[in-house]
């Protein structure tokens, strides 16, 4: 993968939120690429900045957040400092978007076939006719039965699970390079959530669409993605092929959330878990944000905070991977 | 107590006010018009009900820094030769009265009857909601003026004249109640199915207690906003109504009894006579206006 | 469709019902119509005929039904204060309350919703900051005082404008308008721009806060992440959603442009039924007051009828019939 030039590149990437009590850091330095056509999970716990990171990246984070440092390249494309008429171009056109609540992200007032048609005609040299009668298409292709009679339908017509067809739907009818997808199968039925999954590899994996998979589902990640990125406290904690990641985690925390899985193979009596919570942005510790939680600390990860170094078969940030220093 | 001072200057409400120039500036007027009010009859240079004082040749006079006017009557005197300053300080006081008494004649009304359905539920909930609907309908002017009128009706003309405040804070008060039980029942509705109140409920505890001490603390805050901004509407409906005609007794003029007065003059050109009751009233409810506004906001985190 | 509107007619039954009785009971208790109608001098057999000509006598289920009965052919009696029928009082009125209303509610449209569209979506430029103070101070002004700074400026001092009555008039069958004479033109402007400029900010802060509201929830969030213009987000998406709840308000508020036309034409002397509403109040005159009062309720449940239908027209939701639901 590495001699193929990526199509999206996170450079250290700084995200603030200026409040009355001082800035709050989101996001901290966090770096990562993703190649055409492949599927980059995202996982962490709630407030890791998973979302954050899909939203900076489409350029929609909610004000008064802003980046303050770093630079995201589309294609070799410096994206993050546009204006908001030229980003606009690029989302739905070059990067799609899936939100987590299909029941929210549609527009209750007009059916489903014009906000298609609306997306593509915005973004495709194509009229009103060609449009609709891609949007049947499309429809189909998603798995709405009866796509014909149901593009005239409204939102509150369908299901969850449909709406999230048709969610995907629209994220797609442009032909973007890159989806975001941010918790796609979390507001749905459990039944529901592995179809919709698999819908979404199978049309990537078609389109030879890349994707960036912000989930807290391990599941999801181990069957779809290609490499994954765990986050923790706004900061990349390791990053690897998503095998390596899972069978034999490098960063202590990534460690601690895959032991937290529940095994398929055998009975467990209690699953392992994490002592303490995640830090609030407001009081993330000096050093590494983990030290307070990690069962292996020393004194350098209380005082220094540690980078993306080469831990074997991932990156990732930790002390005990750094040779230079040994530690003590 | 100390403590609750201390609290106080150091929580986001004083953070918000402090931030907030117009707040300030607003809290400043208000309270230079309270202070004007209350105080007249010690402040006032002199006393418009003193018949005796009265001085048909001061009639007229334009405002202090007209070449007519006279350094005596900084605004101006009016027909009677009474000082409009004076006048309006008294005036003030009556509006400030009527206005008050009204929003709290109001708020027990309407915080009583709301707790009452949001906790009762059923019929009598549908009841005092069926009535609310109905009199929202009606703008709040249109029901004082009915039942100023009806009151009007009832009694016979002395004893009407001598109660006749009442009557206005009355049919203020009563055409404002359902804004408050509409907030106090949502609120009420919110806290009573919360499992803290159905298990005081269990254990027994009486339902006028937990209304009282668990779901009325709950709904100070949107009451406290709803009441500030309904000050200003209900000085309004003074004003409108003593405009109208139909308000406070003449003996008694308001600010907008004095602005009916005046507006008769308006066309002779004496116009201050009308005009500057009307900017005090204006500074009066819109000061009103915006600390209620302020509070509204700092109050709904939602907005900040 | 059909069903829809009979639900909602027979919804505003007990609305009207409550509002009759009301008013039949400031008919039939407050103050004595016998005494008043009747004067000085009168006999105890006169008084009789009286009281069972007017059916006094009857029980109140009977009196009630009959009062009904003759308000549904618009008959209110006589007025005690000018002996005349009060049907005839309230047409003779109308129209000039109503091209009053009409005008002032198009200028508060008009204006105030284009206004309230721009400052939820530019909260901060200055321009928005100008709108919401003058909003502000639209709010906490009075009517009346408004009307009187109206006539001061643009009659007294400036002369350019009449300050009372409604200019020369053009009958038209029963109906008689202003529309159509320069001078009649001209009467209305300075009225409608006061009973218009407080709805008009009203409208206008609703429009702001509701826009507002919409600008933050997913489907716009995701509609601009489809990287939809700006325009077909604002207007399209944004504005028709924003819509639904100001399509209630505003109908509820130009219900009460009608009832708030009493203040203005009070202070214009515009011959309108607000004038002779507040003469009765003033006067204790009982049957204008109570035909009045059902007036405006029919205008309101009118209104609200009108407001369910185009509610039903924007939003596909209600559409559907109750059995089946989005699941």
């Amino acid at each position: 993968m590495s001699n193929v030039a990526p199509l999206l590149q996170v450079k250290n990437l700084r995200v603030e939120f200026p409040t009355r009590r001082g800035t709050l850091v989101a996001l901290d330095d966090v770096s990562f690429d993703i190649s055409p056509g492949e599927v980059l999970g995202v996982v962490g716990e709630s407030g890791a900045g998973k979302s954050m990171t899909g939203a900076a990246i489409i350029g929609l984070l909610e004000p008064p957040g802003r980046i303050a440092k770093g630079e995201i390249l589309l294609g070799g494309r410096r994206i993050d400092n546009l204006r908001y008429e030229e980003m606009r171009r690029i989302r739905g056109k070059e990067i799609g978007a899936i939100f987590q609540d299909p029941l929210t992200t549609l527009n209750p007032l007009y059916t489903v076939g014009r906000q298609l048609a609306e997306t593509m005609t915005t973004h495709l040299p194509i009229g009103p006719g060609e449009a609709r009668k891609r949007a049947i298409e499309w429809l189909e292709m998603v798995g709405i039965p009866a796509a014909a009679q149901r593009i005239d339908s409204y939102p509150h017509e369908f299901s969850g699970g449909m709406r999230q067809r048709v969610v995907i739907a629209l994220a797609l009818c442009a032909e973007p390079k890159l989806i975001v997808a941010d918790e796609p199968t979390t507001a749905l039925d459990v039944s529901i959530q592995a179809q919709v999954i698999a819908l979404l590899k199978r049309l990537a994996r078609e389109k030879g669409t890349a994707m960036m998979l912000v989930t807290h589902d391990m599941g999801v990640i181990a069957e779809t993605a290609d490499r994954v990125a765990v986050m923790y406290a706004g900061r990349v904690a390791e990053i690897g092929p998503v095998r390596e990641v899972v069978k034999h985690a490098n960063h202590p925390y990534s460690a601690g959330l895959m032991a937290s899985i529940p095994p398929l193979d055998r009975r467990v009596e209690r699953l392992a878990q994490i002592d303490g919570a995640m830090p609030r942005l407001s009081a993330i510790p000096k050093g590494c944000a983990y030290n307070p939680r990690c069962p292996q600390v020393f004194d350098k990860c209380r005082t220094y905070r540690p980078d993306l170094i080469n831990a074997g078969t991932t990156q990732a940030a930790c002390w005990l991977y750094d040779t230079e220093a040994p530690r003590g | 107590m100390a403590a609750a001072v201390n609290r106080f200057f150091g929580s986001d409400l004083w953070w918000s006010f402090t931030r907030s120039p117009v707040t300030v500036a607003s809290a400043v007027v208000a309270l230079v018009c309270i202070l004007g009010a209350v105080l007249a009859p010690w402040i006032a240079p002199h006393n418009p009900f003193d018949l005796a004082s009265l001085n048909l040749s001061d009639a007229f006079k334009p405002p202090a820094w007209d070449e007519e006017g006279a350094a005596e009557y900084f605004l101006g005197t009016d027909d009677q030769g009474r000082d409009v300053l004076s006048a309006i300080m008294y005036g003030a006081r009556v509006s400030l009265l009527v206005g008050l008494s009204a929003t709290i004649f109001a708020t027990v009304l309407g915080v009583s009857l709301g707790l009452t359905a949001g906790y009762a539920g059923g019929h009598v909930d549908s009841v005092l909601m069926r009535i609310c609907d109905i009199q929202l309908t009606f703008p709040s002017i249109l029901v004082a003026l009915l039942v100023d009128g009806v009151v009007r009706a009832v009694l016979p003309r002395e004893v009407h004249d001598q109660i006749a405040l009442f009557v206005v804070i009355f049919a203020i008060g009563i055409s404002e109640w359902p804004k408050f039980a509409r907030t106090v029942r949502g609120s009420t509705l919110v806290e009573r199915n919360k499992e803290y109140v159905q298990a005081a409920r269990v254990i027994g505890v009486p339902s006028v207690r937990i209304m009282f001490s668990h779901v009325l603390p709950n709904v100070v805050g949107p009451v406290l906003v709803v009441a500030t901004l309904n000050l200003g509407l209900a000085i309004l409906s003074e004003a409108t109504l003593s405009f109208l005609g139909v308000g406070v007794p003449p003996t008694q003029p308001s600010l907008g009894t004095l602005i009916r007065i005046g507006n008769d003059f308006l066309f002779s050109g004496e116009w201050w006579i009308t005009i500057f009751p009307g900017v005090a009233l204006i500074a009066m409810v819109l000061s009103v206006n915006l600390l209620g506004d302020w509070l509204r906001d700092a109050l709904n985190p939602k907005l900040r | 469709m059909f069903a829809f509107i009979i639900s909602r007619i027979l919804q505003a039954v007990p609305v009207m019902l409550t509002v009759a009785l009301i008013s039949f009971a400031m008919f039939a208790y407050v103050g004595d119509p016998v005494a008043i109608m009747l004067g000085q001098d009168f006999t105890e057999a006169q008084r009789d005929q009286l009281v069972r000509d007017l059916g006094l006598d009857q029980p109140f289920w009977v009196q009630f039904a009959t009062f009904i009965g003759h308000a549904a052919q618009g008959e209110f009696g006589l007025s005690y204060r000018l002996s005349r029928p009060v049907a005839e009082l309230i047409a003779e009125r109308a129209p000039a309350t109503l091209e009053l209303a009409f005008t002032a509610a198009a200028l508060a449209l008009l204006i105030g919703v284009p206004m309230g569209v721009y400052t939820g979506l530019y909260r901060n430029s200055w321009l928005s900051r100008f709108f919401l103070t003058f909003s502000l101070v639209g709010v906490s002004l009075p009517t009346f005082l408004i009307g009187i700074l109206l006539i001061l400026v643009f009659a007294v001092w400036l002369g350019w404008l009449p300050s009372f009555g409604r200019g020369d008039t053009v009958k038209l069958g029963w109906w008689t308008t202003g529309f159509l004479t320069v001078s009649g033109l001209k009467a209305l402007v300075l009225p409608a721009i006061t009973l218009g400029l407080f709805q008009l900010t009203l409208i206008m802060r609703l429009v702001r806060a509701e826009m507002m509201e919409v600008l933050r929830t997913d489907y716009i969030k995701f509609a601009r992440a489809r990287g939809l213009p700006n325009r077909a987000v604002h207007f399209g998406h944004a504005l028709k959603n924003t819509l639904v709840p100001v399509i209630t308000i505003v109908g509820l508020q130009l219900g009460a442009i009608i009832a708030f036309a009493i203040v203005t034409e009070t202070v214009f002397q515009w011959p309108g039924m607000g004038l002779l509403f507040i003469q009765s109040v003033g006067a204790a005159d009982i049957p204008v007051m109570s035909a009045y009062l059902m007036l405006i309720a029919l205008v309101f449940v009118t209104i609200n009828l009108i407001v369910d239908l185009l509610y039903y027209a924007v939003d596909p939701r209600l559409r559907i019939g109750r059995g089946k639901g989005g699941h």
